[in-house]
This record gives structure tokens, C-alpha cells and sequence, in this order.
């Protein structure tokens, strides 16, 4: 008998081996470089540096969350974030939800998988080509929104809060509309009938039954936009013009003072685990 | 006087003529069963009542009323849907007083008559559960309350008993006929089980390829049908045509005899006597199947209860010769 039969074998009468065998490799990433890096961060946070080398010194401290914590602007920085990811959200979902429902109720059947080709479609292009996409669209002076609008006595808002906001939108969208698309899926057709039939009009049917019933679906996109806004720095510092974000604070800090942009890493993930904490009764979280 | 009267109704989805010029009356407080196998426009012609599909051609009037092209929401109709369409994310009350909260009215209003509903329906008990809680059963009632609470001119029914279990089944028709009869509203019924038609009706309208084949009483339906269709979608019925037709009743033409009418080895006169060999004996409990192959040339099945045989013997009689006879008034003439 070869080894390998044998191993085999062993493996055919021990579960615990066969699911220890499967579940090898995910483990390793999961435990070593996804918890890994962030317990990582988590200590550097509390280490202190050297000002003049800005080598890391291995010793306790909690410095730079009382930086954090106490200096206003990073407070600000932190409510723009806050701001431009809620604003995000919120954009996606106004123009998710009556897509998705279009792709998901009224569309022929025949066509969805063309309507979904479509949303998925730009998530294929590079990150960077779409950003600079835009960049040339919100040019002052030369850009296309200017010259869309000047007829019309405006100008461009250039690059900003209105600039990012509209990029990161762009963005995110497919990440929105694909999970409640597959909500209003599962939704029968019965039930629109059946409140209709009750007497409600389009409206109340959409806010009493539609909504409530996609709302963990809604959630469930919330999620990628907000933390996907919440984390970014690249698209702020390409349309943000000098604007910045929790992201730009990081990236500006790691090489001067890495213990700090540990620190200042840390508000996004604290701020998504709120969230996710807040939102794990709808059954969101399910729907991913 | 007529409640609903339907005129000439056409809906087709694209090249399927889904239903091909219905005229039906519908009388006030009567329970009307639409019949037919699936793709018959049975259930097309209760959506277009309900205001889910607008018809190609014809009208619907209620109360005198034209509502042909009036949605779902302005007609004073309520349905109880095949897969019983309870709203997930409400409990069971919420789910009952949504059609009065939608029409304004006081919540105590609203909570009394729904909690009225949920006993008429005998889940008494049962307003805090969500649907995923209930059993079939339940939900079927549950739907049923949702929908008579608000005390309709007609009520729709599409199907509504056909996801519930044998037993359960037979106790939902008694209770739903009961609940009909104290509650005095016009049921609108369809099903494609014609012993569920035949128990509950006051009438039947048996469809096939969007055509009402025949409308009336249960008992005339099943003993005079009119046609092969109907013959045959109606319980099991016995065809005698062609040459067969001619040795056995002197005309041409199609004739049907319900198998319960036909008795077996015996003959007499005034009747009429078919001699053949017993093809097949399916022994169902209380009664006994035969297939008799006559010798006129035409298959015949005979139903017999089993008042003193037993299993072994009826078994014993495959494969031997009898004779088959039955009444004349029993036999029907098809169109």
C-alpha cells in the first residue's frame, strides 16, 4: 500500500482531517495576513518614535490616540470623512434602487444578464484610468463639465468635496446596485399584487412593502460604499484638489511617523465596526 | 341579481391566446369555481378581475360598474394568492389591518375587526407571529383574513389550497365553504382539482384553451357534461364512438357512462348489456376499478364498492369474462 492510498484512507474516516485539509490555506490567510496585519497595526499604534531619525522605538505609549483624539484638525478630517462617505452612500443608493428595481421587476428577463453585463462592466477598467476620467472632466477652465455649463452662466466646481464626492460615487455605484438587485429578485411578484390589491397605490407599496422588505439588501451595499469611501486616499488626492481625508493622513504620515498613521488608521476601522455592530440585526450581513 | 358581469373577454401573451372570449355572469353570494388544467386562462381571467393583467378586448362590470381598466387598488375585490403573498417583514395583525390602515381606518377599528378575522379563521391567538412562523396551513388562513377583513363585494381565490397536504386540504374546503356561507360574500374560486370544484360550488365554469366549455351545477356538470373535454377533465369518463357506438347504442355519435353506473355481472332488461374481458382490477380500498375490454370493440371502466369482497377475490377476477350493463338514462350524448 502506497503512502498516498494511505493518507487517502485516512483522510476518507477522519472528518476533522478532511475539514482541516480544506481549510488549510484559507486559515493561513485569514489568521496570519488578514488578523495579522491588523493586530500589526494595532501595535505599532502604541509604539513611540525617535522625532529627529522617525525610526519606531518599541516602547508603550498612547501618545498619539491622545494626538488623535485631542487635536481638532483631525477631528475635522475625520467628520469630512464621515461626511463624504455618508453623502456617497446615500447617492448610491437614490440611484441603485430604482435601477436595481428596474433590472430586477420590470426589464424583460431576456435582458437582465445584458443590464448586469452593463453595471459590472466598469468595474473591469482600472481604478486609475476612471479617476483620471474624471479628472479631465472637472478641469476649471477646460474641463467638459465647465463647458457643459458655462452657457448657462455657471463654471465648473473644480477639484473638491463636490469633485470626490461625484468620483467615489461613480466609483461604488455597481457595488450598491448589485446586492439590492438581487433583493428585489427574490422579491414574488405576489406580494407587490397582494398590497396593491389591498388598495395601496405605487407609492405606499414602494415605501411599506418594497423598501422594508430590500432593506437588508440596501444594507448590505451600504456597506462596500461606505467602508470602500471610508478607506480611500488616491481618488481625494487626484479630484480633492486640497481637500484631504483620514486616507491622506495616513499616507502622508507613514514614512515621517508611522506609529501615528497606525493610530489614524485605526478611526476607519473603528468607525466600520460601529457599523457593522449597528446594522447586524437588519440580517444584512446575511445578504453579503 | 349579477355582481360581476364579464363580456367578451380577450387577453392573449403574444401569439398564445391565453383567453379567447369569456361571457360570465356572477351572482351575488355565490361561490363560482373556475376549472380547468393549467394553461385553460382560468387564472387569467381571475387576474383580469382583480385588475393584475388589462385585457385585450371585452369588459368586467362590478356592481354595475365598468372596472375593466381600473387598477388593482380602485376595485372593490380582494385576492387570496396561490403562495399565500403574506408580507415577510409584518407580523400577522399587521399583515390583517394592512388593507384597513391603507383605507383610514381608527386604529381600535382596525385592531377589532382584525382580531375578529383572526378568530373567524381560528388562529385566535396567533396576531404577534411573523409568517415564517406559521405553517401552511396558518398562512393560508392568515391570507384569507387579510383579505375578507375588508369586506369585499367579491373575493378572489387563485388556487389557494394547492400547496396544503390531503388531509389538510379536505378540512380547508369544508371550513372555506362554512366561512362563504356565514360571511355571505361572492367567492371566485379557481382550481384545477375537480373534486375540490364539485364539493365546494354553487356553480362551475369549466375552461379549456381560454373558453368557458360549460358553466353549471356541480351535479350537472359531472352527470350530463357536455362535451369530450369536460367528460373527461370531470372525473374519468368512458367514451363509446364510431363502431362502437353503433353495435352498442344503435347511433352514431359520442356517448359517455360514468364508471359508478356500470355494474358488473349482471344483466337484465331495460338496460343496456356489453359482454367483455376483465382487462385490469385495481383494488382502491373501498371500491374496486375494472377495465373491461369489450367485445363491441371499445374499453370500458366499471367502478364497484367493495360491500363483502375482499382483495384476493376481486384480484381473482382478472383475465375472466363478465358482462357489463347499465341503465340508458345513465348514458350521455357529447356535442
Amino acid at each position: 500500500m502506497t503512502i498516498t492510498t494511505s493518507a487517502r484512507r485516512y483522510l476518507h474516516r477522519n472528518v476533522r482531517a478532511r475539514i482541516s485539509a480544506l481549510l488549510a490555506l484559507p486559515l493561513f490567510w485569514l489568521v496570519v495576513i488578514y488578523i495579522g496585519s491588523l493586530a500589526a497595526l494595532f501595535i505599532t499604534s502604541i509604539w513611540k518614535i525617535d522625532t529627529f531619525t522617525s525610526k519606531v522605538i518599541r516602547e508603550f505609549t498612547l501618545q498619539n490616540f491622545i494626538d488623535v483624539f485631542t487635536d481638532r484638525a483631525y477631528f475635522n478630517v475625520t467628520i469630512r470623512t464621515l461626511f463624504v462617505a455618508i453623502c456617497v452612500t446615500l447617492i448610491c443608493a437614490t440611484i441603485a434602487i430604482p435601477m436595481a428595481f428596474f433590472m430586477a421587476r420590470i426589464a424583460r428577463p431576456r435582458s437582465r444578464p445584458i443590464l448586469i453585463a452593463l453595471v459590472i462592466t466598469p468595474l473591469w477598467a482600472s481604478y486609475l484610468v476612471k479617476i483620471y476620467a474624471w479628472r479631465t472632466m472637472f478641469y476649471p477652465e477646460t474641463g467638459f463639465i465647465n463647458w457643459l455649463i458655462s452657457p448657462l452662466g455657471g463654471s465648473s466646481p473644480g477639484f473638491g468635496i463636490l469633485a470626490v464626492i461625484i468620483g467615489l460615487t461613480y466609483l461604488w455605484l455597481p457595488y450598491m446596485v448589485l446586492p439590492i438587485y438581487a433583493g428585489m429578485e427574490k422579491l414574488p411578484d405576489s406580494v407587490i399584487d397582494a398590497s396593491s390589491d389591498l388598495g395601496a397605490k405605487s407609492g405606499r407599496t414602494f415605501f411599506n412593502i418594497i423598501l422594508p422588505i430590500t432593506w437588508p439588501s440596501i444594507i448590505a451595499g451600504s456597506i462596500f460604499t461606505f467602508s470602500l469611501s471610508m478607506g480611500d486616499y488616491i481618488t481625494v488626492q487626484i479630484l480633492g484638489g486640497t481637500f484631504q481625508m483620514l486616507g491622506n493622513v495616513v499616507y502622508q504620515n507613514f514614512s515621517l511617523n508611522l506609529p501615528f498613521a497606525a493610530a489614524v488608521a485605526l478611526i476607519p476601522v473603528i468607525i466600520m465596526m460601529v457599523y457593522l455592530g449597528s446594522v447586524r440585526k437588519t440580517g444584512a450581513l446575511d445578504n453579503l | 341579481m349579477a355582481i360581476i358581469e364579464i363580456q367578451n373577454l380577450a387577453k392573449s401573451f403574444g401569439s398564445v391566446k391565453a383567453v379567447d372570449g369569456v361571457d360570465l355572469d356572477i351572482q351575488a353570494g355565490e361561490f363560482l369555481t373556475l376549472l380547468g388544467p393549467s394553461g385553460s386562462g382560468k387564472t387569467t381571467v381571475l387576474r383580469m378581475i382583480a385588475g393584475f393583467e388589462t385585457p385585450d378586448s371585452g369588459s368586467i362590470k362590478l356592481n354595475g360598474t365598468d372596472i375593466t381598466y381600473l387598477p388593482p387598488y380602485e376595485r372593490d375585490v380582494n385576492t387570496v394568492f396561490q403562495d399565500y403573498a403574506l408580507f415577510p417583514h409584518m407580523d400577522v395583525l399587521s399583515n390583517i389591518e394592512y388593507g384597513l390602515k391603507v383605507k383610514k381606518f381608527e386604529k381600535a377599528e382596525r385592531r377589532e375587526k382584525a382580531l375578529k378575522a383572526l378568530e373567524q379563521v381560528r388562529l385566535a391567538g396567533y396576531e404577534n407571529r411573523k409568517p415564517n412562523q406559521l405553517s401552511g396551513g396558518q398562512r393560508q388562513r392568515v391570507a384569507l383574513a387579510r383579505a375578507l377583513v375588508n369586506r369585499p363585494s367579491v373575493l378572489l381565490l387563485d388556487e389557494p389550497l394547492g400547496a396544503l397536504d390531503l388531509k389538510l386540504r379536505q378540512q380547508m374546503q369544508i371550513e372555506l365553504k362554512e366561512l362563504q356561507r356565514e360571511v355571505g360574500i361572492t367567492f371566485i374560486f379557481v382550481t384545477h382539482d375537480q373534486e375540490e370544484a364539485l364539493t365546494m360550488s354553487d356553480r362551475i365554469a369549466v375552461f379549456d384553451k381560454g373558453k368557458i366549455q360549460q358553466l353549471d351545477k356541480p351535479a350537472a356538470i359531472y352527470e350530463s357534461p357536455k362535451n369530450e373535454f369536460v367528460a373527461g377533465f370531470v372525473g374519468i369518463s368512458n367514451l363509446i364512438s364510431g363502431a362502437a357506438a353503433q353495435k352498442l347504442i344503435g347511433k352514431a355519435g359520442t356517448f359517455t357512462v360514468r364508471p359508478e353506473k356500470i355494474r358488473l355481472g349482471m344483466t337484465g332488461s331495460d338496460v343496456r348489456n356489453a359482454e367483455g374481458l376483465i382487462k385490469e382490477v385495481e383494488y382502491l380500498g373501498p371500491s374496486t376499478r375494472f377495465l373491461v375490454q369489450l367485445d363491441a370493440g371499445v374499453e370500458l371502466m366499471a367502478l364497484r364498492q367493495n360491500s363483502s369482497e375482499s382483495a384476493f377475490e376481486v384480484e381473482a377476477m382478472r383475465n375472466t369474462r363478465t358482462t357489463l350493463s347499465w341503465e340508458i338514462a345513465s348514458e350521455y350524448q357529447l356535442v
